[in-house]
């Protein structure tokens, strides 16, 4: 009888490595010892400065969406300093700074791949909770290195501050992302943002640099000079409020909905005008209420969006190095993470946890 | 007070009528405006039988205002115009569809999208610019608008192409706007009625590939055979829907019942766009995670604007597309109704109004 025995995760590669796991749905994480493989001809090594706090870590941390295998390694808006490189490595030296976003990896052969939409690639593989090429799990930025293929790999501008810049290589790309498809970055426009958290706070600023004018829709009041004074959007409705929502009906040419919570779709579609698109970039698990007529009655549509390819991601780096976008972050030591976690269930976080890896990750 | 049907307008006029939520329909006399500067009176020969026209004749909707004269698939001839009229003459072939009145001057209106106006009249159970109800065209005659009355193509049958003034706008204008021209791009049709077929027709003259999607096999030879769909996908057999995930542009839906929404958005792959043209009573179960996943969309579409209307009707003359139908006298339109009800047509009745409706 032949057995496979398991590597455990220190020894399933030759470089050690160190992070915080989660090792069931309880979602608490704590230290862990594990291994990345040697730096291949077409790898980037890395050492991780910092790494934001995606909601989408929470949920799979408590395998909210079913799919979590632990331990588990949250973590896809990882930047730091190359440390190594490739022999076969084009785009990247030792010391430059880079990051890293939701995928490492694709199958590079599909329809998806060959139009640079590696994030609607079947065989994607995420940078955490996925299986690899090589048949091991990723593990995520919650640690101290990463090793990556260079496709995967996004230049990070030099005058973007990396704590502040790296909730961009998930909550901004995943904003731009269908901003741009589906024409809603044109000047004069005006767009609603439903929800004020990690992806909503840089909807508001993307928008805004593409010259749009920008509703935030939420259903907290106390949000709203935040909005105003602080984002720059233009204005604000509360979206329990019924006043509220009939003097706006009709005004939007598109809704980017950021909340991943069941709520319902109609009044949004009501705020569109003729031709408007209510763009999900939240996913809430349960079906959602269409009624059909509103739909029909202006021609509008209901459409979602997932992160985004490697050359969209990295277009979306250097325009926020253009016109300075960053997150809004609150910048957090390693053993503040399940405390932060916490909060990010409360939504309490101006917008955006980030962990100071460097400095407050440590081996014990 | 208001007044009687026959007595609100100088022009008597004469239909069949619903009362009230049963949908049958009997004899009503009525009465049209006297012929406006800018109006054009059309003598009523066919009209198509719509599916909208069974639903608010029994109020399924829930905002019929009895009695009505549904009908908005109209062809006729003109009668007369007004003196402001310059695209119509006495004798020309024209058509009227879902419209008869629009605001002109909203965003809609002006970019020809008079089917978006927010205060658009209906051809029938409406409420019209001087406060009077609109009557549809199971009647023998119908003043409108010059701006909404549409030319007729000479060799375009009267008959067979009078549904093309609902059903093949509310198919066409979708599929322009939503990119579905693109030959060799694959196109589902889901549900083959009035609206379905034609579907299949318009999608073969674009150039598509066109998969029939239904719910029973019984559709399957017609849809190849008469129709021309390339091939047909049955929704019960778990194997032939698996086959097909991800394998389609585009779907226009226009199942008009209440019907689940995902094995549909499953068939499209990555950026593939689900239209939905029937209109189900009630709210369906829209599940997020596969738009999400595959940047797919739900887009609505509500018939189309005059011009695109006549842009439509001059295309299907060029490519002799025109609809399937029965035939039916006035007085069998109850008959027709109950077997609407049960999609038994293939694949819409056109009363013949111009021998048949007659006065008692």
């Amino acid at each position: 009888m032949t057995s496979i025995i398991k590597k455990s995760p220190e020894e399933q590669h030759r470089q050690k490595a160190f992070g915080w796991a989660a090792r069931d749905a309880s979602g608490v994480l704590s230290p862990f010892k594990f291994s990345r493989r040697a730096t291949g001809d077409e790898d980037v090594t890395f050492k991780v400065l910092y790494c934001g706090i995606c909601h989408s870590d929470l949920h799979n941390i408590k395998n909210e969406w079913g799919s979590s295998t632990y331990p588990l390694v949250p973590g896809h808006e990882i930047v730091g300093i190359v440390t190594e490189v490739g022999s076969k490595v084009q785009k990247f030296k030792v010391g430059d700074r880079v990051g890293v976003g939701c995928l490492v990896g694709a199958c590079h052969s599909c329809d998806s791949c060959s139009q640079h939409l590696e994030n609607y690639c079947p065989k994607m593989v995420l940078t955490y909770k996925s299986i690899d090429y090589d048949g091991n799990t990723t593990y995520g930025g919650y640690s101290d290195i990463m090793v990556v293929n260079e496709h995967y790999a996004i230049h990070f501008p030099e005058n973007l501050p990396l704590d502040a810049g790296a909730p961009l290589l998930c909550a901004g790309i995943t904003v731009y992302s269908p901003l741009k498809y589906y024409g809603l970055d044109k000047p004069g426009l005006h767009i609603g943002v439903v929800g004020l958290g990690g992806l909503g706070h840089v909807a508001v600023k993307f928008a805004k640099a593409f010259g749009v004018k920008v509703t935030v829709i939420s259903t907290s009041p106390a949000k709203m000079s935040e909005a105003i004074q602080h984002l720059g959007a233009d204005a604000f409705l509360v979206s329990r409020d019924p006043e509220q929502l009939q003097g706006a009906m009709g005004t939007m040419d598109g809704i980017i909905d950021t909340v991943s919570a069941f709520h319902p779709l109609m009044p949004l579609i009501g705020l569109l005008k003729s031709d408007g698109k209510l763009v999900m970039v939240g996913a809430p698990e349960k079906p959602l209420e269409l009624a059909v007529f509103p739909l029909l009655a202006g021609r509008k549509t209901v459409a979602g969006s997932m992160i985004g390819g490697l050359k969209e991601t990295q277009e979306m780096i250097d325009f926020a190095g253009k016109h300075n976008i960053t997150a809004d972050v609150e910048v957090i030591p390693m053993d503040y993470v399940n405390t932060a976690m916490e909060r990010l269930v409360k939504a309490d976080v101006r917008y955006r946890f980030v962990i100071d890896i460097a400095n407050t990750l440590r081996a014990d | 007070m208001a007044k009687n049907p026959e007595e609100e307008h100088p022009v008597k006029a004469f239909g069949w009528a619903a009362r009230d939520s049963s949908g049958v329909l009997s004899p009503f006399h009525f009465s049209r405006r006297e012929n406006g500067d800018d109006d054009v009176t059309v003598k009523i020969f066919y009209c198509g039988v719509c599916h909208s026209d069974l639903h608010v004749a029994k109020n399924e909707w829930g905002f019929t205002n009895y009695p009505i004269v549904p009908g908005h698939e109209i062809v006729g001839i003109v009668t007369k115009v007004g003196k402001q009229v310059q695209k119509f003459r006495v004798g020309d072939k024209v058509g009227v569809g879902v419209l008869v009145g629009s605001c002109k001057s909203c965003e809609g209106c002006q970019q020809d999208l008079e089917n978006y106006c927010p205060q658009l009249v209906f051809t029938y159970n409406s409420i019209d610019c001087d406060g009077t109800k609109t009557y549809g065209g199971y009647s023998d005659v119908i003043v409108v608008h010059q701006r909404y009355v549409l030319r007729f193509p000479d060799n375009l049958p009267s008959d067979a192409g009078a549904p093309l003034l609902c059903a093949g706008i509310t198919v066409y204008s979708p599929m322009k706007y939503y990119g579905m021209t693109e030959p060799g791009k694959h196109l589902g049709v889901a549900g083959l009625g009035g609206l379905g077929h034609v579907a299949v027709k318009f999608g073969k003259a674009f150039g598509l590939k066109v998969t029939v999607i239904s719910g029973s096999q019984s559709k399957e030879v017609e849809a190849i055979n008469r129709l021309g769909a390339d091939s047909f996908l049955v929704t019960s057999d778990p194997a032939k829907m698996k086959a097909a995930i991800g394998t389609m542009d585009f779907i226009i839906d226009t199942i008009s019942a209440v019907h689940p929404l995902l094995p549909l958005l499953s068939l499209l792959r990555l950026n593939g766009k689900l239209v939905t043209v029937g209109l189900p009573n009630k709210p369906l179960e829209l599940p997020i995670f596969p738009l999400v996943l595959g940047r797919k969309l739900i887009g609505g579409s509500d018939a189309g604007g005059m011009k695109e209307t006549q842009e439509m009707l001059d295309f299907c003359a060029k490519n002799n597309i025109t609809a399937d139908i029965e035939l039916i006298k006035m007085d069998e339109i109850n008959k027709a109704m109950e077997r609407l009800a049960k999609s038994d047509v293939r694949y819409r009745f056109v009363i013949d109004v111009g021998n048949s409706l007659s006065h008692p």
